[in-house]
């Protein structure tokens, strides 16, 4: 798990940053063989400063264009629980672990993680319980997410509009 | 039939029937659909591209609309759009504005005015597009245009067929526009299958983003 992937998409989510960046959750990345840990921290207030030691680099940035590269890069990613984020991960076939953020528990952008969750695409934690998950997680539960089918709506709407 | 594309929602409207002949001796009606497509900032955007992204080319021109305050959807649709140039040679497109009706977690009093300025501003639009097919996935901006299409129909102008597709990303719930157009729409698509079972009218296809 050589290089860890935190993305918080277009929100703010200092917990998470905060709760990634301290020493038990860096010892227990680095445990797992993290070597690089790149936080993507979108409009949080919370910026950490970037590390550069032997074994282990921390690397910090707020948007960019397209986060595919870095999800590319990835071992594992740790994302809120948006759904562009989810998805986009997902789909580039990467680890996932999803970390609520108890502020926005009203949030219907939950929906999709549960469901994520309860089908075994991904991993669920929240920000008080992500040092005990990255000690323990076992990503090979994980199942891989099939790509949805946008053939199917093609074919529905021939149907519906008279084409066949 | 021209496609109209409108950020929000989709607009088909109707074309010309056309019968032609073919090297064996019968007739192929066509159908060149005007369809408007509705799209939304951040995921609902890529949600709508990649619901288009398997329409054929029957479905062209199309129209898209905007919500006027939405600034990163028209890249994205210019990128889909670019590349479907590339592949298809005759491919048009067009883009519009109108104003947005109602930004997230906007107070209901204030989301009625700015969705009837809305609907007076998108049913002159409507009006000159007559769609015969709407498509819509999300928030805002589409159910003013939809209300506007249901106006021709009452008023025997032209009758639109409202299919609405329901974002992903909702699993249990619906979104504020999905729960009004359940009622007005002619097909209104699911994407898990718990709505499914709570809004029985609904259609269910699994995953078609």
């Amino acid at each position: 798990m050589k290089s860890v992937f935190v993305t918080v998409g277009t929100t703010s989510f200092d917990e998470l940053i905060a709760a990634v960046s301290s020493p038990p959750a860096v010892r227990a990345l680095r445990s797992r063989g993290c070597e690089q840990l790149v936080l993507q921290i979108g409009r949080g207030a919370l910026e950490p400063a970037p590390r550069r030691a032997p074994a282990f680099a921390l690397d910090v940035f707020r948007f960019k264009e397209s986060l595919a590269e870095d999800l590319r890069r990835a071992d594992l990613v740790i994302s809120h629980a948006g759904a562009g984020s989810c998805l986009e991960t997902l789909e580039e076939g990467k680890p996932l672990l999803v970390v609520i953020n108890e502020k926005l528990m009203d949030n219907h952008q939950l929906e999709l993680a549960k469901q994520l969750h309860r089908d075994g695409h991904v991993l669920y934690c929240n920000c008080s319980t992500l040092v005990e998950t990255l000690q323990s997680m076992d990503l090979s539960t994980l199942k891989p997410f099939p790509p949805g089918q946008p053939e199917k709506f093609a074919l529905f709407l021939d149907k519906v509009v008279g084409f066949e | 039939m021209p496609v109209f594309v409108l950020f929000d929602g989709v607009f088909v409207t109707s074309g010309d029937f056309t019968p032609a002949r073919t090297e064996m001796e019968s007739y192929i009606i066509f159908h060149v659909l005007t369809a408007v497509y509705f799209v939304f900032t951040g995921g609902h955007t890529t949600e709508i591209l990649r619901l288009l992204s398997c329409l054929s080319e029957s479905y062209s021109p199309r129209h898209y609309i905007f919500a006027d305050s939405d600034k990163m959807s028209e890249a994205k649709i210019r990128s889909f759009e670019q590349k479907r140039a590339e592949k298809f040679s005759n491919s048009q497109f067009t883009l519009d504005r109108i104003p947005r009706s109602r930004e997230v977690r906007q107070s209901w009093t204030s989301s009625v005015v700015t969705t009837l300025y809305s609907i007076l501003y998108s049913f002159p639009l409507t009006y000159k597009l007559k769609p015969d097919l709407i498509l819509c996935n999300g928030p805002g901006t589409c159910v003013p245009v939809c209300i506007s299409a249901l106006l021709l129909g009452l008023l025997g102008i032209k009758r639109a067929v409202i299919v609405y597709v329901e974002s992903i990303c909702r699993v249990e719930t619906l979104s504020l526009s999905g729960k009004i157009l359940y009622y007005f729409s002619d097909y209104f698509i699911v994407q898990w299958p718990a709505l499914k079972e709570k809004y029985p009218k609904s259609v269910y296809l699994g995953r078609i983003v």
